[in-house]
């Protein structure tokens, strides 16, 4: 790594952007550092998609089951034996689940590389299908990994889903965990590897010819996608403290879809853009729904007028800005500082 | 397991079976002719399941009327999704144009949560659909052998269209190459539509028989029958519309089946369909009669 200017102002920023969530406290209020904490387990989940998608081009739509295994291994490792025992009232919790206890970073970790190791064998057989066949056989792994969490009862409680998950998952906790994402995506993106992965992307047989082990590199990118997704889905579990095998549905996966469109596929950036901007659209259209769903509350969690507009917003930019905000490019000091000039290439990242 | 039981488990997997045939035929044509995956097309069969609840529950229509109301009203709303949701991206990247599907389908979701409310509607079913007749110890409900009955000859009549008629020709020729075939004259649009109808139509054939064999409408109902039919048009081989019904029945089949044989399994019941895909996708992955597609370079 070479410590130029815009290096030293990113590791700047950071450190900022760290001091100030470590003392969030003092001048946020509950509401808001809920929003930021989402905003950052958000950006996790879309950078990681966003590498499978965006930069090797693998349409996935399985990513709410990769973050439901990461929940999942997170909470069974956080929660105390005498929780678990009191918790597991279908059917007691088997042998080597009840008594693992681990501090919450293993936990996060277990949770990633145990949704790395399943996508794995789910990446042998799929990753040789492409384009729309890809995305329906993951999606359907995300539901046969959804059907196995509501019938495990002994492992997972079944679909009483577990609950009072411990809240360890901090704001500072979040956005470390987000920076070391995004810091590995960049260095490995931004070098061979990334070159590797746009190539597949752009022409899978070109690059087939040129040498490159092209199923190889898919199955790495998609585990490493699948890791995040889970380090994601573990930090998502701590931060609601409750999940189910309902919560990790399709429409899971489509939000996370939604952030990588949004904020342009192959730009890491444009992620956090857009995971930040539409995580805080999707709060502020609350206000919307508030007087419509008064008739429609029977069904909790499921959204009314707020997921119109949000389908809608989706429509609009895949038919009107189908590059989202910031399309391939990357956002970085050396553009921001030349944005009157509106110079067209700008630097790298 | 006694025979009696066998051939009840049988007419209901026929019953199934049909219902995911209808709404595969849908898929199937859709994506031979455009290869786009149809998100939406789960939705419309919900929509009409919708339409027939209120035409025969609130406006106390008759069910023969109330079942064609449904069904155009479907046909048209499958037929708008196509022109403000598809049409504009013909020309896009593939992946673009089922990123719009999903949106739709989301669109279509949540506005029905909106507009008929979360809360599942029971459906009244007609009396002489519950009523049954004996063969010998066999004891058949109207309405299992009904499904069957009705999807049969809808299928003949698109059978029909598709291979003696002007429009089915021209629906043939699109799927094998759409700039050739403008060339010859043909409105490329008007027959994409046209399909699109078609296909709608069927789904809100299946949407209605749904709701009368699983007496209950909600916002999501038509997902999970969406996904799985096409599943059994991959399995049949997709573009064949032959195969998405022979693709359908073998889906009924397999899930009625491996409950009856295997109650213990029931639970995964839903997964049966996704492990069926993938083992197609993987050993055969042009499905049973589908055309090897030539990859160009």
């Amino acid at each position: 790594m070479r410590f130029n200017t815009s290096t030293l102002l990113s590791i700047l920023v950071m450190l900022l952007g760290g001091l100030l969530l470590w003392h969030a406290d003092a001048f946020l209020g509950d509401y808001q550092i809920y929003i930021i904490k989402l905003i950052f387990i958000n950006a996790i989940l879309a950078l990681s998609l966003n590498l499978i998608y965006g930069f090797t081009g693998m349409f996935s739509l399985g990513h709410a089951g990769f973050m439901a295994i990461g929940a999942y291994v997170a909470a069974l490792c956080v929660l105390t034996p005498e929780q678990k025992e009191m918790m597991w009232i279908l059917e007691p919790i088997m042998p080597p689940f009840d008594q693992l206890f681990t501090p919450f970073w293993i936990a996060v970790l277990a949770g990633g590389l145990v949704s790395a190791v399943v996508a794995l064998f789910i990446a042998l057989p799929v990753l040789r299908l492409g384009d729309d066949y890809l995305g329906i056989a993951t999606l359907g792994f995300a539901e046969i990994i959804r059907v196995l969490l509501t019938n495990m009862t002994p492992i997972t409680n079944g679909a009483l889903g577990i609950k009072g998950i411990p809240e360890h998952a901090t704001p500072v906790t979040c956005y470390i965990w987000m920076l070391i994402t995004l810091i590995v995506l960049a260095r490995l993106l931004f070098g061979n590897f990334g070159n590797v992965l746009r190539c597949i992307r752009d022409n899978e047989i070109a690059a087939d010819v040129m040498g490159i082990n092209v199923f190889h590199y898919k199955v790495l990118s998609f585990c490493l996608g699948a890791f995040f997704a889970g380090v994601g889905g573990a930090l998502l579990g701590s931060h609601l403290s409750t999940i189910d095998p309902k919560m990790f549905n399709f429409l899971l996966t489509f939000n996370v879809l939604m952030f990588v469109v949004a904020g342009g596929l192959g730009s890491l950036t444009g992620s956090l853009l857009g995971a930040g901007i539409i995580t805080v659209l999707l709060e502020w259209l609350r206000i919307l729904e508030e007087p419509m769903t008064i008739g429609s509350l029977e069904i909790p969690g499921v959204p009314g007028m707020r997921m119109v507009v949000f389908s809608l917003a989706l429509l609009g930019i895949i038919l009107f800005r189908r590059e989202g905000i910031m399309g391939t490019r990357e956002l970085t000091w050396g553009k921001l500082a030349a944005r009157f000039r509106r110079h067209p290439e700008g630097g790298r990242a | 397991m006694t025979l009696e039981m066998f051939f009840q488990h049988c007419f209901n997997a026929l019953t199934l079976g049909s219902l995911y045939a209808l709404i595969a035929i849908g898929y199937t044509m859709v994506y031979g002719i455009l290869r786009l995956i149809n998100f939406a097309h789960g939705d419309i069969l919900m929509l009409g399941a919708y339409f027939i609840f209120f035409g025969t529950f609130a406006y106390g229509w008759p069910w023969g009327v109330a079942a064609v109301i449904a069904i155009a009203g479907a046909s048209v709303v499958g037929v708008a999704v196509e022109r403000i949701a598809y049409r504009p991206l013909r020309e896009a990247p593939r992946i673009s144009a089922l990123i719009s599907a999903i949106a739709v389908s989301l669109c279509i979701e949540s506005l029905a949560v909106v507009v008929f409310t979360g809360q599942p509607k029971p459906v009244l079913q007609p009396e002489w659909l519950l009523s049954e007749w004996t063969l010998g110890n066999v004891r058949i409900l109207k309405l299992t052998a009904f499904v069957p009955l009705i999807t049969a000859v809808l299928v003949a009549v698109l059978l029909y269209v598709l291979y003696r008629t002007k429009p089915g020709l021209a629906m043939r020729a699109i799927s094998k190459d759409i700039e050739t075939t403008r060339l010859l004259g043909v409105k490329v649009d008007n027959i994409i539509a046209f399909t699109f109808c078609i296909g709608s139509a069927l789904a809100a054939a299946s949407g209605i028989m749904w709701a009368l064999r699983y007496p209950q409408v909600h916002p999501y109902m038509g997902i999970m029958p969406g996904l799985k039919a096409f599943i059994a048009a991959v399995f049949g081989g997709i573009g064949s519309v032959q195969g998405a019904v022979i693709g359908g029945l073998a889906l009924g089949f397999v899930e009625i089946m491996t409950v009856a044989f295997l109650p213990e399994l029931s639970g995964y019941r839903d997964a049966f369909a996704f492990i069926l895909l993938v083992l197609v996708l993987v050993f055969k992955p042009t499905g049973l009669l589908g055309e090897r597609m030539e990859e160009k370079i």
